[in-house]
């Protein structure tokens, strides 16, 4: 008898930790959907409720647009993310293939020294990174924002470990067939591991699009402001932030991301758990 | 069509040595297989000969030319691998088609979206069509050129693996244990596939495998591998009949040949397992090991008697197995007949023909033994 009460409780208790942990993590959206919603009174008023009396989502969307260039920031966002992906790819997708399946003398350093660098925090090297960028006389421009990430070790471990499991066989097969080394990556080893990659670009994407730290360090200039920073632009210490149209704007920002995400899904769940490989 | 010639050929791998002085004459046309138990280095001598790996020291070289330095696809071989190791992406029309348009077309023709539109490229396109439906013709794989690798079994796979491997008309073609992952029914069939493609093409074929059925079957020449090194070449009933080396002797052949002791008596009389032989060597006197091969002991008379353990009964013929009196050498002998098998537990007498005999010294060299010419007609009556 004990037994058969043990087994709906189990699925409760999970249930119920499992609930509570989406909560904490969905409640901030929900609060940035339900203030982009609310007129400024709303905001402000010490009553807590979620769902606005006066729905004002429109025209906080409309003061967003018009107080700041969003269309501008997403353009910008789009460029800088797409360029550091396939500047990563670029990099990385080869570099992982002669990791994974050529031997060279001090392969095996080279790799412990891929993995040492996903140890190092990108704040670590920002200032050196920010001196060399001012050398270059590259501040302020798209090339601060998409150089420092263009290699990326995490890539290159990430593409590294699924190129092993592509069997030698293919790629000496390939070898008789005429390939090239560099086709080899592109022709063979790329369309092979496109479940890796596309789990390793939306990491790459999520991150850099999210990226507040580096471009507000190495941006002066409105027009190339990426889109948290366009966020940030709503917050004013002197005339009083207005939350409505910064929530709405921030909803403006994720809403690429989320689309993204959804479409993406299936894929990129099969890159995470490297499941259909063969 | 080419005749590869290996020289002194070594390979090693960080300090071991895989290859230990490979010399092999590979004639045009010809099927030769490479055997050998697993981790002889017989795969690894196809990948130098293919180019692949390169010789640690040594020669190869192809129609006489000297291949050290060339590319694997410049020297013109085709490779069939065990896995197929068949482009997953790629349609098999797709896959046939890879070698023809590597060679064929220009990098710049080879590009995804402005290739197409160059017309040179349409052009090639179309012959490499002809050339594919061509191919999957003979190999009667016309209907299954628009699937993925993934949608084909094992068996269409190995065609379409063969199908890219002829298209680019190679010199020679190398195959590394193709047949390994089919199973047991469908490896027997491809196996009178491939001789027949052999005698279709006549071109030279190197065939790898740990099979020794395989080999026997479809070459014309087997080159039995051990350790590293070559131990015996020659023709299937060569290598059977006349092993160099005891291992060549244990390694062809199923069920395996049988090893007694034995013994070169001060006389130059040899004896099986205390029992004198007619038959006499001329190597120093002391221990030695006798091979008889299943079909040629005989059951039923004999000077020797031993148990029955265990039989084997395959429908078509059965396998004795046996446990010598005063003895524990095993033995397993053949019959034809599977109605006359002994009851298990039952005493049998065997002997067999002295010409069945091959002695090996105890490095497992072949002896060279003389049949006493007098007693030779009466041995072979007792039997």
């Amino acid at each position: 008898m004990k037994n058969l009460r043990a087994i709906p409780l189990w699925p409760a208790v999970r249930h119920l930790l499992l609930i509570t942990g989406a909560v904490v993590l969905l409640a901030p959206f929900i609060w940035m959907v339900s203030t982009a919603s609310k007129p400024p009174e709303e905001v402000f008023s010490s009553e807590l409720h979620l769902i606005p009396h006066h729905f004002a989502l429109w025209d906080n969307l409309k003061v967003a647009f018009a107080k700041a260039n969003l269309w501008r920031f997403l353009l910008n966002g789009v460029i800088v993310t797409v360029s550091i992906f396939v500047l990563q790819v670029l990099i990385a997708l080869p570099a992982a293939y002669a990791l994974a399946k050529l031997r060279f003398l001090g392969r095996d350093t080279l790799f412990a020294l891929v993995l040492f660098g996903i140890l190092i925090p990108p704040q670590a090297t920002a200032i050196p990174v920010f001196l060399l960028l001012h050398k270059l006389g590259l501040l302020d421009s798209y090339a601060a924002l998409v150089l420092p990430f263009t290699i990326s070790v995490f890539g290159i471990f990430l593409m590294r470990q699924f190129f092993k499991s592509v069997p030698d066989d293919l790629v000496d097969a390939a070898r008789m067939d005429g390939i090239s080394e560099f086709g080899i990556v592109w022709r063979v080893m790329l369309p092979a591991a496109i479940p890796a990659v596309t789990a390793f670009g939306i990491f790459s994407v999520v991150a850099h699009w999210n990226d507040y730290f580096w471009p507000l360090i190495v941006l002066n200039s409105e027009q190339l402001r990426t889109p948290p920073l366009a966020v940030a632009h709503f917050r004013n210490n002197e005339a009083g932030t207005n939350y409505g149209p910064l929530m709405a704007a921030a909803m403006v920002i994720i809403a690429p991301l989320l689309i993204a995400f959804l479409l993406a899904q299936r894929r990129f769940i099969e890159g995470i758990t490297l499941t259909g490989i063969k | 069509m080419a005749k590869i010639e290996l020289s002194a050929v070594r390979k090693s791998f960080d300090g071991t040595e895989i290859l230990k002085g490979v010399d092999l004459r590979i004639e045009d046309g010809e099927f030769i297989s490479l055997v050998g138990p697993s981790g002889c280095g017989k795969s690894t001598l196809l990948r130098v000969i293919a180019g692949l790996e390169p010789q640690s020291a040594g020669e190869v070289r192809i129609d006489g030319v000297a291949a050290d330095g060339i590319r694997p696809s410049a020297r013109n071989l085709a490779m069939v691998f065990q896995s197929y190791a068949l482009y997953p992406h790629l349609s098999a029309f797709d896959n046939i088609a890879v070698p023809l348009r590597m060679r064929r077309l220009s990098a710049i023709e080879r590009l995804p979206l402005v290739g197409a539109l160059l017309p040179s490229r349409r052009r090639k396109e179309r012959g490499i069509r002809e050339d594919v439906a061509g191919v999957a013709e003979q190999l009667e794989i016309a209907h299954l050129l628009g699937r993925k690798p993934a949608q084909l079994s094992g068996g269409q796979r190995q065609r379409i693996a063969v199908g890219r491997a002829i298209v680019r008309q190679p010199v020679a073609f190398l195959f590394d244990e193709p047949l390994s992952n089919l199973d047991a029914k469908l490896r027997v069939h491809m196996r009178a596939e491939l001789a027949q493609l052999h005698r279709r093409l006549n071109t030279t074929f190197v065939y790898v495998t740990h099979d020794q059925a395989e080999a026997m079957t479809m070459s014309s020449r087997i080159a039995v591998m051990i350790g590293g090194e070559l131990v015996q070449v020659g023709t299937p009933a060569d290598i059977y009949d006349n092993p160099r080396d005891i291992r060549v002797a244990e390694f062809v052949g199923s069920p395996k040949i049988n090893i007694l002791p034995g013994r070169i008596r001060d006389d130059g009389r040899i004896e099986a397992l205390g029992f004198a032989l007619r038959l006499t060597s001329a190597t120093a006197p002391g221990p030695c090991r006798i091979g008889v091969r299943p079909e040629r002991i005989e059951l039923g008379s004999g000077p020797f008697s031993g148990h029955v353990v265990h039989a084997e009964n395959m429908g078509s013929e059965a396998f004795v197995h046996l446990g010598v009196n005063g003895s524990d050498a095993r033995l397993v002998a053949r019959i034809d007949d599977p109605r006359r098998l002994p009851p298990i537990a039952t005493q049998v007498s065997f002997g067999f023909a002295t010409d069945a005999v091959r002695a090996f010294d105890p490095e497992g060299k072949r002896i060279e033994v003389e049949i006493e010419h007098a007693e030779r007609v009466r041995e072979r009556a007792i039997v």
